[in-house]
């Protein structure tokens, strides 16, 4: 059965992959500002992570003050063009608008991407760097809590050297949200903005190979461990090693890293998880022409991970979901080609310690769907080797961190982002990383400023 | 169904609704297309000696996105032969016997000039005169429109003149660019009016446009002050409808005009003592066909309110409007918020911390949930909270009357040992 989106095409893949959301028009945006109660301590400053003075932006736009408009944003969340469109904003800002209450929420999030999307278009560099206060930090990482703690470090004065393992800096940003959600170009212009204050962006330079973690300690006053998770652990079944088995990360990152594949196209896929990962999975193969796409999650809808939005977008997208269906081992033909899986049915059990029921085997309930590529969506692994080759303390992989000030176990050594999300610390959104890049930089400052002042 | 019908200084029409002197009125086409939708009168577009009109002419005031909350125009009287005119007036009043029309009338300020306007224009048979003492610009540097209307000797004194050979009612319409209206609304009286209609447009520039430096409008770069009507100057022109109704020297019915755009518009123009109404911006923005509701709405309400005859509305709130000096020192009103209805927005909060009197305190709960409330021994009931409230309900004005009620006057009269003058209020 084929049950496409109405605008996939299967001749013209890249149309696939452009931004789904429309921009708002000038007078959209007008209308929109203009209904803003530009409420008094309003709560949906307090609902965002990164304290965008919201109503303030808001006003900005209906005075046709773009600039200070993007300005606003953009001094609150140095990736504020990028959060614009991936922030989960009916859990945040526009979920705490006020008009919530009486008629509908303001479109935070599409205000924000209309004020950006000018400060881009007009190519505005909206700050300069703070003059030299003669300390030098060192980031490791350029996605969204590295490039945050940069900039924040680079208005304050100090010489930041990034060293980012991959080709491009934005990390989660350039690599790992489908382009049909955010753009490559948003990502881009963010980091481009914290080059042009003077910070040095070493991209292609993964530390522990073209630089060692001791020359950093050595050579730097302060060096902050922003480098995210890696690839979607082992599945743990046979046939992981076959060919037309894929990596969720790797997958999407693969989408915004040159031409599209075309191997997609017609192909049965199956993804196995139900979080916001394994949904980009699912829609981005829908978009590289695949037939039937399907997820195969071992709970329920009530417990998937993904957001609501997320969800209705994939079934929007013609993605079957199959729940309490566990897959127990891939099927290769002569070749090693996938052909098919072989899934169990569950049945949910008990709650376990996060709350969540417990997925039971059904016993005998073994059936075999005929596919022709299957992509692991279970979550991230962990650097834990790398995290270790710097000496820090960490549970599991998370680093472990004075979550006000963000400091490690090495008093020299800070961290952010998703390395420390996890065992029950820290947020995995975008803009919670963009917070806590600017929290580590101003605890570096406190450090190496304040600190010496107050004993001076 | 109510009866809507007026009769204003002996004109008769359907209903309250009137077409005022303005582009909408220019032709025998859009007037009868007016009547044809259901408007009861017109007031046709000023005739006088044909001018010569500039473009660009009209300009927008918007306001928060709301188009046309005002409106400003430099457009002068017709544009058409007189002839013409007249012929167009006498096929609509042939087709439309039953509804009413007026012609606004502007020439020199000559005796004879108003003697043959005058008779040319009844002639062709019209139901009444309206004299424009009350056009802003063009005509009046030719000392025409408000140019005279702002004199109150000349306002009497062409009054007179168009009175000596009138047989129809003669209405003057009045200018509002001037101190005091009632005194040249007495001149008009003096001069004979039948019945006077206000307000003509108020002096305007909408704007200047902040990438050339021109204004708005301009015409090939320049730009010069035009009339300003629409629905910001209503609570202008009510004020000065209001100020005639209840002075008893100006013992004429009033046609109401300024900002009317909707059936709850007409209705206090006329409870605040109009006769009856006329429109234009409104019909400017949206078409004739708004009058439906007008008259829908009206004939619902009265219908409502148990009244028969919408003549029954007319002054019946003029008692109640007098002066500062004649209000209740004593009377309290305060502010109570609705927490089940309050949104927590906090603008009544910073409204009254910022620009009023700092007693609506932001306050938690024993749940940490936030509410606002109003310190009431401290609150002055001015309204700013509940006018910036967004949510109907959110906030009520609740009314103290007080035991001894004392006005300013007669806080006064007890201090210097005086009578207190009682107040004069005549409704017409």
């Amino acid at each position: 059965m084929t049950n496409k989106g109405p605008n996939i095409s299967l001749h013209d893949l890249e149309s696939n992959f452009e931004e789904v959301t429309k921009a708002l028009t000038k007078q959209e945006a007008n209308e929109e500002a203009t209904r803003c109660l530009y409420c008094y301590d309003a709560p949906c400053i307090k609902a965002c992570p990164t304290d965008i003075d919201i109503p303030k932006f808001i006003k900005k736009i209906a005075t046709n003050n773009l600039k200070g408009s993007a300005k606003t944003i953009m001094i609150a969340n140095p990736v504020g063009a990028s959060c614009a469109r991936v922030c989960p904003t009916e859990e945040l800002c526009e979920g705490a608008c006020v008009l919530n209450h009486s008629t509908t929420p303001i479109m935070i999030g599409n205000l924000q991407r209309y004020a950006t999307d000018w400060a881009i278009k007009n190519e505005q560099v909206l700050f300069k760097a703070g003059k030299k206060n003669g300390r030098k930090v060192a980031i490791v990482g350029g996605g969204p809590a590295g490039l945050s703690a940069a900039r924040e470090l680079a208005l304050l004065g100090y010489k930041v050297t990034i060293f980012e393992a991959e080709k491009e800096c934005g990390g989660l940003n350039t690599y790992g949200i489908v382009s049909f959600r955010l753009p490559q170009a948003i990502s881009f212009w963010e980091v481009d903005q914290v080059r042009k204050l003077d910070v040095e962006i070493k991209t292609n330079t993964r530390v522990g190979k073209d630089v060692l973690p001791e020359e950093l300690l050595e050579n730097f006053d302060s060096v902050v461990l922003a480098i995210g998770m890696a690839n979607v652990p082992s599945l743990g079944i046979d046939g992981e090693n076959l060919t037309g088995v894929h990596d969720a990360i790797d997958f999407v990152k693969s989408t915004k890293s040159g031409e599209l594949s075309d191997e997609f196209k017609q192909k049965r896929i199956v993804v196995i998880g139900a979080g916001n990962t394994a949904i980009d999975g699912a829609t981005c193969s829908v978009r590289l022409g695949a037939e039937n796409v399907k997820i195969l999650y071992r709970r329920t809808e009530q417990e998937m991970t993904a957001y609501d939005f997320e969800y209705e977008f994939a079934k929007q997208d013609g993605v079957e979901f199959r729940w309490l269906t566990s897959p127990k081992r891939i099927i290769g033909d002569e070749n090693g080609v996938v052909k098919g899986i072989e899934c169990l049915k569950m049945e949910l059990g008990e709650a376990n310690e996060d709350g969540r029921r417990r997925p039971v085997p059904v016993e005998g309930s073994e059936f075999v769907l005929e596919v022709d590529g299957v992509i692991k969506a279970i979550g991230q692994s962990r650097y834990t080797s790398f995290i270790e080759s710097f000496g820090l303390e960490h549970k599991n992989g998370v680093v472990k961190v004075d979550l006000e000030t963000h400091q490690t176990s090495n008093e020299k050594v800070f961290s952010c982002g998703d390395v420390i999300f996890g065992e029950g610390q820290g947020e995995a959104m975008v803009v919670s990383a963009a917070q806590q890049g600017k929290n580590t930089a101003y605890a570096i400052h406190k450090l190496l400023f304040m600190k010496a002042s107050e004993t001076a | 169904m109510a009866d809507l019908q007026i009769n204003l200084a002996g004109i008769k029409s359907p209903n309250p609704f009137w077409l005022a002197s303005a582009p909408p009125t220019n032709t025998g086409y859009q007037v009868q297309r007016a009547f044809e939708a259901g408007w009861g009168g017109a007031v046709w577009k000023t005739l006088g000696d044909p001018i010569l009109n500039v473009t660009s002419r009209f300009s927008s005031l918007d306001f928060n996105g709301q188009r046309m909350a005002g409106f400003n125009n430099i457009e002068l009287i017709t544009d058409r032969p007189l002839e013409e005119n007249l012929r167009e007036i006498y096929e609509t009043k042939k087709r439309f016997p039953n509804h009413a029309i007026i012609v606004s009338l502007m020439v020199e300020p000559q005796q004879d000039k108003w003697h043959e306007i005058v008779k040319r224009v009844e002639d062709v048979g019209v139901d009444g005169l309206e004299l424009n003492f009350g056009c802003p610009h063009g005509m009046a540097e030719r000392g025409m429109g408000s140019a005279s209307g702002q004199v109150p000797e000349l306002v009497e004194k062409q009054t007179y003149w168009a009175k000596e050979v009138a047989q129809t009612p003669v209405i003057v319409k009045l200018t509002p660019n001037i101190t005091d209206i009632t005194v040249t609304a007495e001149a008009a009286v003096q001069g004979g009016a039948d019945a006077i209609s206000m307000i003509n447009t108020i002096n305007s520039l909408t704007g200047v446009d902040l990438d050339t430096w021109n204004t708005v409008p301009n015409v090939a770069g320049k730009g010069a002050h035009g009339g300003y009507c629409g629905p910001a100057v209503k609570p202008i022109a009510l004020n000065m409808v209001g100020e005639c109704a209840k002075n008893p020297r100006i013992n004429v019915p009033i046609s109401g005009i300024g900002g009317i755009s909707n059936w709850q518009d007409a209705a206090e123009f006329m409870l605040m003592g109009a006769t009856g109404v006329q429109v234009c911006t409104a019909v400017m923005h949206h078409g004739f066909s708004i009058v439906e509701d007008m008259i829908d709405g009206l004939s619902n309400y009265l219908d409502d309110k148990k009244v028969k005859s919408v003549n029954e509305l007319i002054g019946k709130s003029v008692p109640k409007y007098t002066n500062w000096g004649n209000l209740d020192l004593n009377h309290t009103v305060i502010a109570r918020i609705n927490n089940d209805v309050c949104i927590n927005c906090n603008k009544c909060h910073i409204a009254c911390e910022d620009a009023s009197h700092q007693c609506i305190d932001m306050l938690k709960d024993s749940n940490g949930v936030e509410y606002l409330q109003v310190r009431e021994e401290d609150c002055v009931g001015c309204n700013l909270c509940s006018i910036v409230c967004p949510v109907d309900g959110a906030i009520d004005m609740l009314d103290i009357p007080s035991n001894q009620p004392m006005t300013w006057n007669e806080r006064e009269a007890v201090i210097k040992g005086t009578k207190v003058k009682s107040e004069v209020n005549i409704g017409k």
